[in-house]
């Protein structure tokens, strides 16, 4: 308490416009978001009418009764569930049972197979190399492209890694002892307490394959198997006749506003909703991994 | 004396036989454990190596019913046509402008963000505002260009319209060459700044307090702490964050930069990245692009092993 009345009068100053400047950034960060989902809920009318709109005055759901009125919408979310829910689980098992092979000291060849992974993050083959290899191993067209080429993200794998090495080895020792064998120490040992390295793995997981479009445009050529990504790019931009690939488009017509800040509100809800649950763990495993790198 | 060399050898070779032996028991006591590694290996090697490997197409006429084996040898020749090529420096100056913007003007923020929220004392307040600048990470560039693209159209947007009501002319940003870049870097600013945070407010954490307090009974003020006591301690996270930035000189985000890309901004958008998109996978010219690709591969590669025997030049620890 004796600390705080010696604060000097600069110190003071200083305060005023850190704290100041620090809210102005948040607000300008989270301002566009507010803009989108106030326009998505407004009437044309009002849109049309005022141009700086947050909240709406009017109240309407026209836009998303619009967009849900077809079937197109809800199949890209389906999708998109799909691979995020089916890929998050598929990559997690094998990243993690690959880092914790690799987080065992006593593991003869593990500094190069280290290495060999660490490698991938400085070189690789590059676009279409790799869209040669998809093509080959048969997952051109199939929803197992957003997936199985990005089974494991080295940078993910590298941040389990570290959290497994920081656990006491006595605790595996002493299951080895009562004759637990590697697989039961994992599940049964280290899994459970590694609970917050394991939930922000996850999350990095489930927000790359939600936000996944890339692959898809490279990878999927069917138009119904197209993840929310995709179909958001199609309803924002392509149908103004804005972009390269636009020529397939130019016969529909241009959204209305509310419509295109509807579809990118319904494409970024999902990732919003879990935010806040995992929130507190993402920051620690964040940190944990690159540190060690 | 012989006899004492022969057991020497003896006891050498006694001794090879016992570690080869201890190495075979150990692999033995894993095989659980390579079993476990098996899958992920097996991943890296088709997904990752494979495509190395694919990389020779480069030096080939390749042709898809032929595959790599049947496809005819050419040498260098895709990238003679590269570096010959009008559009090379084109593209090259576009990579290397991105780059620039990344290094100069994007890598300090988090840096400065960080400080300023390290002297935020009333935590509610730090977490609201980490909790509102760690949003924008979360969304796909489509969002955040989709998101941009409604505030920044002519049609509507609320960015053109709040320039009218200022009595300017309105701005075609998503159309002009000239607002390309500036609209590239503030993408990227308000999706990575506040993320970019974390890792400097975690080396910030390491920092001992009484060192404040001794520069505080010095009569230092909070600038002259920050860039006293704050800024060196996290000098080596810097550092190493610089390397890893220069290692990704040409990853500069296909995604957002396609996203982005317009007939009209092209001879600003243009990059490595797209250029092999548009060249490899629309117009099918598989071999060139993959040199393209090739050419980057390599030249990022370079720039990360020279910045990190850079940063080890200066007693850093660097990232290898």
């Amino acid at each position: 308490m004796a600390k705080l009345k010696r604060v000097s009068a600069g110190s003071r100053v200083f305060d005023f416009f850190n704290y100041f400047l620090l809210a102005l950034i948040a607000i300008i960060t989270i301002l566009p978001f507010i803009h989108v989902v106030g326009s998505s809920f407004a009437t044309s009318a009002e849109i049309a009418r005022t141009k700086f709109l947050l909240f709406p005055t009017e109240f309407s759901l026209n836009a998303y009764e619009y967009i849900f009125s077809t079937d197109t919408i809800f199949r890209a979310l389906g999708i998109s569930i799909i691979i995020t829910v089916g890929g998050t689980l598929w990559s997690m098992l094998f990243s993690t049972l690959t880092a914790y092979g690799l987080s065992r000291k006593d593991l003869v060849g593990r500094r190069a197979i280290n290495f060999m992974i660490v490698f991938t993050l400085l070189f690789n083959g590059g676009m279409i190399p790799t869209f040669l290899v998809v093509q080959q191993t048969g997952l051109l067209n199939s929803l197992w492209a957003l997936i199985v080429p990005v089974t494991i993200n080295a940078f993910n794998m590298i941040i389990l890694r570290s959290f497994f090495m920081n656990i006491p080895e006595s605790l595996e020792e002493s299951a080895k002892i009562d004759g637990a064998n590697d697989f039961s120490i994992l599940f049964r040992i280290v899994l459970p307490i590694s609970l917050p390295a394991i939930a922000t793995i996850s999350l990095f997981y489930a927000v790359t394959y939600w936000n996944t479009y890339m692959h898809a445009i490279l990878y999927l050529s069917d138009a119904d198997k197209w993840p929310v990504q995709v179909l958001l790019r199609q309803i924002v931009v392509l149908a103004s006749g804005m972009n390269y690939d636009s020529a397939a488009f130019t016969d529909t017509p241009p959204p209305e506003t509310t419509i295109k800040m509807a579809t990118i509100v319904v494409a970024t809800v999902p990732v919003l909703l879990v935010y806040p649950f995992l929130q507190k763990y993402f920051a620690k495993g964040a940190v944990l991994g690159s540190v060690k790198g | 004396m012989e006899t004492s060399t022969i057991s020497a050898r003896e006891e050498a070779k006694q001794l090879k036989k016992a570690r080869r032996s201890e190495t075979w028991r150990r692999i033995k006591k894993n095989k659980l454990i390579y079993l476990m590694i098996l899958p992920g290996l097996i991943y890296f090697l088709i997904y990752k190596y494979l495509p190395m490997y694919g990389l020779i197409i480069s030096f080939q006429d390749y042709k898809p019913y032929k595959g790599i084996m049947g496809s005819e040898w050419v040498g260098f020749e895709h990238f003679q046509r590269l570096f010959t090529s009008d559009e090379f420096w084109m593209i090259f100056k576009n990579t290397l402008m991105l780059f620039g913007l990344q290094v100069f003007v994007f890598f300090p923020i988090p840096i400065i963000l960080s400080l300023m929220l390290n002297e935020v004392r009333h935590s509610f307040f730090k977490r609201s505002v980490q909790t509102l600048v760690y949003i924008p990470h979360f969304m796909s560039w489509v969002v955040i260009v989709s998101i941009s693209y409604v505030m920044l159209t002519l049609d509507g947007g609320i960015v053109n319209a709040i320039i009218e009501s200022l009595g300017m002319q309105p701005i075609n940003f998503l159309l002009n060459e000239e607002w390309f870049r500036p609209m590239y870097i503030l993408q990227v600013i308000w999706r990575e700044a506040g993320w970019g945070t974390i890792i400097f407010l975690a080396a910030i954490t390491a920092v001992d307090p009484s060192l404040y307090e001794a520069a505080r009974m010095d009569g230092a003020n909070r600038f002259r702490q920050m860039w006293h006591i704050t800024l060196p301690a996290i000098r080596s996270v810097i550092i190493v964050l610089l390397i890893l930035k220069i290692g990704d000189v040409l990853e500069l985000g296909f995604e957002h930069v396609y996203l982005l890309l317009n007939s009209s901004n092209r001879s600003v958008a243009e990059i490595f990245d797209t250029y092999v998109y548009v060249a490899g996978l629309q117009q099918g010219q598989f071999s060139y692009s993959t040199a393209v690709g090739f050419f980057k591969g390599i030249v990022g590669l370079i720039m990360v092993i020279f910045a990190n025997w850079l940063a080890k030049k200066f007693n850093e620890e660097g990232i290898y």
